[in-house]
């Protein structure tokens, strides 16, 4: 039951992007398409879940251990950096449309606050193995979830008679504002 | 002591530890590319316009590293491009012919008539999905600026009510071409000095009742041309510019004007 609490307050109630305003850039970067968006979502699923899982030993076996809990950042970040270059050289082999396609941004996952931040919030919370692994998970579905439905309506802009000042950015951002007040519906689920 | 020594042995030995563990998946995951295709990557313009007819300017150097596509292809870079990537695939270049759109329509607001008045969206593409637009050519362009809102380098402006490229800042991208509701956008040798420029497939009596400039189909310049450039079918004349050597006689004779003469517009422009 707990599991479940943290899957459903995890994607929804605390979605990182649009309750905690974690990982704006890609969220607002990637999402002009869904084809490319549901990519970049599989791509931050991949390396949250991965890194959180890595960062979860570390801290735990090494860092606890010498008490050098206070190396946390740094650390954290050469596991997810690692990790990053890894899934790009993963996607530049395996599906290179994909990978020209995210460009810039599949590096810069490295700086995706989502990935610190779950990795770090699992510390914190003092999850154990499971559930830091659900975290990361929900976490990163909440993430994907959040780049599809933005890029869902950000394909329907091009066809939308929208005002010239608004027209690009401005109208993007006012919507992630929308979207993000609807998702304060669901504070109150668990 | 401890307290230096740990953290930089547990950050030196996880860095070192992720660093090999890369540089395996590096050997594992390695992807292997032509470092030709890299070095012609990099002289391209890659601005991914997609006129060379390959997805992107990658697609491109590909094509041309493979021998599908010869070192002209990028016809925005042109000469200087193309003999970058000669040099570096080590092959000679050709001169090869610069190309610049031309919107092949005369039929301004004085010479060409409306079949109806257009109140509509400022769009080509809108205004021909209404009965092939509001001129009475159905050929016509129908001078929106649909194609001067595509054009990147500001080559196209609207002269009145037709379309009219500037060939000195024409790239030969084709966006224009693509945008174009009438396709009366093509093409043409940067060095030719006459072109037909009518689109129009009727028959002459009905161009002259639409048009004051139009082909009529009357073949005096087929006969005329010396060096018989000249094809005629569907009631419209068409220049083979491989043949054409800009004599003008065509030009000259054309009864319509139909047939484009630069030097002639470069005369009334100094008078």
């Amino acid at each position: 039951m707990n599991l479940f609490t943290i899957l459903i307050s995890t994607i929804f109630i605390n979605n990182y992007v649009f309750a905690q305003f974690l990982g704006i850039c890609p969220f607002l970067g990637v999402s002009n398409k869904t084809e490319t968006a549901a990519g970049m979502g599989v791509a931050v699923t991949f390396v949250v879940t991965l890194s959180s899982v890595i960062t979860y030993v570390v801290h735990h076996y090494i860092l606890a251990n010498l008490g050098l809990e206070y190396l946390q950042t740094i650390v954290f970040i050469l596991v997810i950096a690692a990790l990053v270059q890894l899934v790009e050289m993963f996607l530049k082999k395996s599906s290179p449309g994909l990978y020209r396609a995210l460009g810039v941004y599949l590096p810069l996952i490295t700086t995706n606050c989502i990935v610190l931040g779950v990795a770090i919030l699992n510390i914190d919370n003092n999850y154990n193995i499971i559930e830091t692994i659900v975290n990361a998970l929900g976490a990163s579905i909440g993430f994907a979830i959040a780049l599809l439905l933005m890029a869902g309506v950000r394909e329907n802009f091009e066809l939308a008679d929208i005002p010239k000042p608004l027209q690009g950015f401005p109208i993007s951002l006012i919507t992630a504002g929308l979207m993000s007040i609807a998702f304060l519906g669901f504070s109150g689920l668990v | 002591m401890t307290a230096i020594l740990y953290p930089i042995v547990t950050l030196g030995g996880l860095g070192l530890l992720f660093g090999i563990s890369l540089g395996f998946a590096s050997k594992v995951f390695a992807v292997e590319t032509n470092p030709l295709v890299e070095a012609i990557r990099n002289v391209l313009p890659g601005a991914n316009c997609g006129a060379c007819g390959y997805p992107g300017c990658d697609g491109c150097a590909n094509a041309m590293v493979e021998g599908k596509a010869p070192v002209s292809a990028c016809s925005v870079g042109g000469q200087a491009v193309a003999e970058e990537v000669a040099s570096i695939l080590g092959v000679e270049v050709g001169e090869i012919s610069r190309q610049v759109a031309t919107v092949l329509c005369q039929g301004d607001c004085n010479k060409a008539k409306n079949k109806y008045k257009y109140a509509g969206l400022r769009d080509c593409r809108a205004q021909n999905i209404l009965a092939g637009g509001s001129k009475s050519c159905s050929y016509g362009c129908l001078g929106c600026g649909t194609c001067v809102d595509v054009c990147d380098y500001n080559a196209i402006y609207i002269v009145n009510g037709v379309a009219v490229v500037d060939k000195e800042k024409c790239v030969a991208c084709k966006a224009c071409i693509g945008v174009c509701p009438k396709n009366i956008i093509e093409l043409v040798p940067y060095e030719s000095e006459f072109i037909v420029k009518c689109k129009s497939n009727d028959p002459g009596k009905v161009v002259r009742a639409n048009c004051n400039i139009g082909c009529i189909g009357c073949k005096i310049c087929v006969k005329n041309c010396p060096e018989e450039a000249f094809s005629f079918e569907n009631f419209l004349a068409k220049i083979n510019y491989d043949k054409c050597t800009n004599c003008g006689v065509c030009a000259e004779k054309c009864p319509t004007k139909a047939i484009f003469s630069e030097t002639e517009k470069v005369n009334l422009k100094a008078q």
